[in-house]
């Protein structure tokens, strides 16, 4: 696990702004993400929650401060990413088999490919069923689970999760959610979604955003959780 | 580093052969060197050109005409293409450096491209082993370093367009407005420009030696004799101007020097800006 400074917060920005030719997205946003907190980043379409996702990973050129475990998303990306689970809201269409994609990610990571083939199992899917299919002929949910598997498999100290329930279907989200809920406590899970009921149970923090600020952040107390 | 190198270049490797379009482009240049076997090219001789060396040639004029333009308008989507389908997103949230990502990716491409245009130099020079025609080793060598610096120096130009493009149609637009030039200043502007502006002709040749594939036409000629009328006024004046082997050495470094530049430059542009 990555080292950071004793009471720092995982993520930290600081008047983060981000601008496509004139249009601003992210004003001046401040706010720290916490070890621990399971946030809900909600808001509507254009609020910027995938923005200020993509800054984080370091894709992005942004103007004032951020921080990733102590550390400068642009300058110490990679660094910054071994730490750091990923699941998009789309797909990406690649070509590649299911098997040389497993390959792919434990070559990176170095953890085995078993380890992630365990985990796309008890998300449902049976995985080596579909070891010679390409990846992108496989349906969405399936393609989901997969991706959240290559996700947790690296055990992250951050997971971010950009609508990651949009393609399950409800015994699959159910499978998902409960596996979430027994992840690694002391990671920082931030799950960007624009339906707040779906992922009530799993958080203890709401962060949503409009216009590229936020305009509510709230700490929930468990008996809050089902009913915002 | 080397770990995210590898990654993508492994990745990019098995996505290219699981796409139609390598399998047709292997299969067309393949099948291009048969028929020419077929047809019977070996034995015909044209303004003295005979042989397993007639075959070459005529191989290479072809790859002159259609190489550019495949590399670019195939290498022009890969970053852009990208972009726009997801797939950098989710690459780069992984820990893979955006030099790894683009030298992966461009490497992998070169190898892509290069090695079934040399699988069908080789099987040219195997074949007429086999049919016991005379090899002329020192064709064959020129020419697979000519059409790596080729493939080389178009492949670095089309990451760099690639990286700069806001859509792959822009891209592809682009690639071939860039082609259309490059293709339009061989010889005959070149000749039409010293007639009508009364340049002097070591400006003009000049300009024509900074279009790469001016360089390669010359290149592929540069072994036979200069006198030879096909090979067009500036490769006929380079040639009787110009050290043999300094053009030899040219035709094969300025190319591959663009295309890294282009490469290099474009790397650097994505190091620096918005990758999404």
């Amino acid at each position: 696990m990555m080292e950071k400074e004793n009471n720092q917060p995982v993520i930290r920005a600081d008047k983060l702004s981000k601008s496509f030719n004139k249009l601003q997205v992210l004003k001046e946003l401040s706010v720290d993400f916490n070890e621990g907190d399971r946030i809900a980043l909600i808001g509507q379409n254009g609020a910027g929650k995938t923005t200020l996702i993509r800054c984080i990973l370091g894709q992005y050129v942004y103007d004032g401060q951020l921080s990733v475990l102590g550390k400068d998303p642009r300058n110490q990306r990679v660094d910054i990413l071994k730490e750091v689970g990923f699941v998009p809201q789309i797909p990406p269409p690649l070509k590649i088999t299911v098997k040389e994609l497993l390959k792919f990610f434990a070559d990176l990571s170095t953890v085995p490919v078993e380890e992630y083939v365990d985990i796309a199992e008890k998300l449902g899917l049976q995985i080596k069923d579909s070891y010679n299919k390409p990846f992108v002929a496989l349906s969405g949910g399936m393609k989901q689970k997969l991706l959240v598997s290559f996700a947790l498999g690296k055990k992250p100290t951050v997971l971010l999760m950009d609508e990651p329930s949009a393609n399950l279907d409800p015994a699959a989200r159910e499978i998902f959610f409960d596996y979430l809920s027994k992840y690694n406590k002391e990671a920082l899970l931030v799950l960007s979604s624009h339906r707040m009921t779906e992922i009530a149970g799993l958080v203890n923090r709401v962060v949503e955003m409009d216009f590229g600020r936020i305009v509510l952040d709230k700490i929930l107390e468990p008996v809050e959780n089902a009913n915002i | 580093m080397v770990k995210g190198f590898k990654s993508i270049l492994v990745l990019d490797l098995n996505q290219s052969l699981r796409s139609k379009g390598f399998w047709v482009y292997s299969i067309l240049f393949g099948g291009f060197v048969a028929f020419m076997f077929v047809s019977g090219i070996t034995e015909t001789q044209i303004i003295g050109f005979v042989g397993l060396g007639r075959l070459m040639v005529t191989f290479m004029q072809v790859c002159m005409v259609i190489i550019p333009i495949y590399v670019l308008i195939t290498v022009v989507r890969s970053i852009v293409g990208d972009k726009e389908s997801n797939v950098m997103e989710y690459m780069l949230s992984l820990p893979i450096s955006f030099s790894d990502f683009f030298w992966g990716k461009f490497v992998a491409k070169f190898i892509v491209i290069y090695i079934p245009l040399f699988v069908s130099l080789l099987g040219a020079v195997l074949w007429g082993t086999f049919t016991h025609l005379d090899i002329p080793w020192d064709m064959f060598a020129l020419y697979s370093f000519l059409l790596a610096a080729m493939v080389f120096c178009f492949l670095g130009i089309g990451m760099y367009i690639s990286v700069y493009a806001r859509s792959q149609e822009m891209a592809v637009s682009t690639a071939f407005v860039l082609w259309l030039l490059l293709v339009a200043f061989i010889d005959l502007l070149l000749m039409g420009m010293l007639l009508k502006f009364r340049i002097s002709p070591s400006l003009v040749i000049g300009l024509g030696m900074l279009n790469p594939l001016q360089v390669f036409r010359v290149g592929v000629l540069v072994l036979f004799d200069p006198k030879l009328t096909v090979m067009g006024p500036a490769a006929y004046f380079v040639l009787d101007t110009v050290n043999r082997l300094a053009f030899i050495v040219f035709s094969v470094l300025y190319p591959t020097l663009l295309g890294f530049l282009f490469g290099w430059l474009g790397n650097r542009r994505f190091n620096r800006k918005d990758i999404i």
